[in-house]
């Protein structure tokens, strides 16, 4: 291992970085929110499937190798010297599962990005988050022409466990995504605070 | 190239870098074909920080040090970056960039802050100086 440096991991003075999951369904305006709240232009990051796919693809009989390049849209929030917050768009299709997995360890929270007309688009990314224990609040992008559905019949529809906030907003808008992003953070540090009075009791 | 392909079915002749070849140069070829980061085994979060060492040494005296190693570097010169910004700045794939980093910290170039596991995140203290800092943007 590399002792040397364990002092640089977890020093109290060293810069610590938060990470907070943007997922939903395609097109349902994950790049669109991380963008509204960054303060850097929104960067693309890739990962190639052949790396990190291996045990998930399936690719007996093929003969030759492919390499899908899935990308990620993340963002960045300075709070202040040295505690940042960074945004993940999650990859939109199904197929890349297991990025998920690595992208939402450590990760303080999610948001899940709902559209009333394609509600169903959202169910992976709850079930998602519900089964690893993630706090994670639903936000309804409010589109255009689409009919305005209230917070609670959102929870009903996607039967979200009780407390699971659910946030109206605009994805296009700033201060709508900061809204989203405030309480998405309060409801993790709810979260953890139960969490740890149960395992005390 | 026979001995390596033992699937080359493809026509004498017959263009074989086609589109689904995708990048000529394989990315991997960067990092001579690993695809994990050295021995050290440490895997790098996409929001691990990445410092320089403050006694690294400037970086032309090693050759060892590929031009993709070098490009890494230099992005970290101006600030912390994170894994994520680095193969953001430098175009190359995360998986390829971790690897580098391997390397870099294994030559103690670089220092790499581990982000906090789980159990220990939300330090309410924290937690609430991120929704002040939001609410002030």
């Amino acid at each position: 291992m590399v002792s040397e440096h364990s002092d640089a991991f977890d020093g109290d003075n060293s810069a610590l970085a938060l990470k907070i999951l943007v997922a939903g369904g395609f097109g349902v305006g994950k790049t669109t929110l991380v963008g509204a709240v960054s303060e850097i232009k929104p960067l693309r990051t890739e990962e190639l499937l052949s790396e990190v796919g291996q045990s998930v693809d399936d690719t007996d009989g093929v003969d030759h190798k492919v390499t899908t390049t899935v990308a990620m849209d993340f963002g960045r929030i300075t709070i202040r010297s040295g505690l940042s917050l960074y945004l993940f768009g999650t990859p939109g299709q199904d197929r890349f599962w297991f990025l998920w997995d690595e992208l939402s360890q450590g990760a303080l929270g999610a948001v899940v990005l709902a559209d009333t007309r394609r509600l169903e688009d959202c169910f992976p990314a709850v079930d998602f988050f519900e089964h690893r224990h993630i706090p994670f609040v639903v936000a309804v992008n409010c589109f255009p022409g689409a009919r305005a559905y209230g917070a609670e019949d959102v929870a009903r529809a996607l039967d979200l466990d009780q407390g699971t906030p659910v946030v109206i907003c605009d994805a296009r808008d700033r201060d709508s995504g900061k809204e989203v992003l405030i309480r998405l953070v309060e409801y993790a540090g709810r979260m953890h605070t139960a969490r740890l009075l149960d395992s005390v009791g | 190239m026979n001995a390596q392909d033992p699937d080359a079915r493809r026509e004498q002749g017959s263009q074989w870098y086609d589109n689904e070849a995708g990048p000529l140069v394989r990315p991997y070829a960067m990092t001579g074909g690993r695809t994990r980061p050295g021995p050290t085994g440490v895997t790098f979060d996409l929001i691990a920080l990445v410092t320089l060492s403050g006694a690294a040494p400037g970086t032309d005296d090693d050759s060892t040090l590929g031009p993709e190693h070098r490009a890494l570097i230099e992005l970290c010169r101006p600030e912390t970056q994170s894994v994520a910004e680095l193969a953001a700045g430098a175009d190359l794939p995360v998986g390829v960039v971790r690897v580098l980093l391997g390397d870099l910290l294994e030559r103690g170039r670089v220092t790499v802050s581990r982000p906090v596991p789980p159990a220990h995140l939300p330090d309410e203290r924290i937690l609430r100086e991120v929704i002040e800092g939001l609410r002030a943007l």
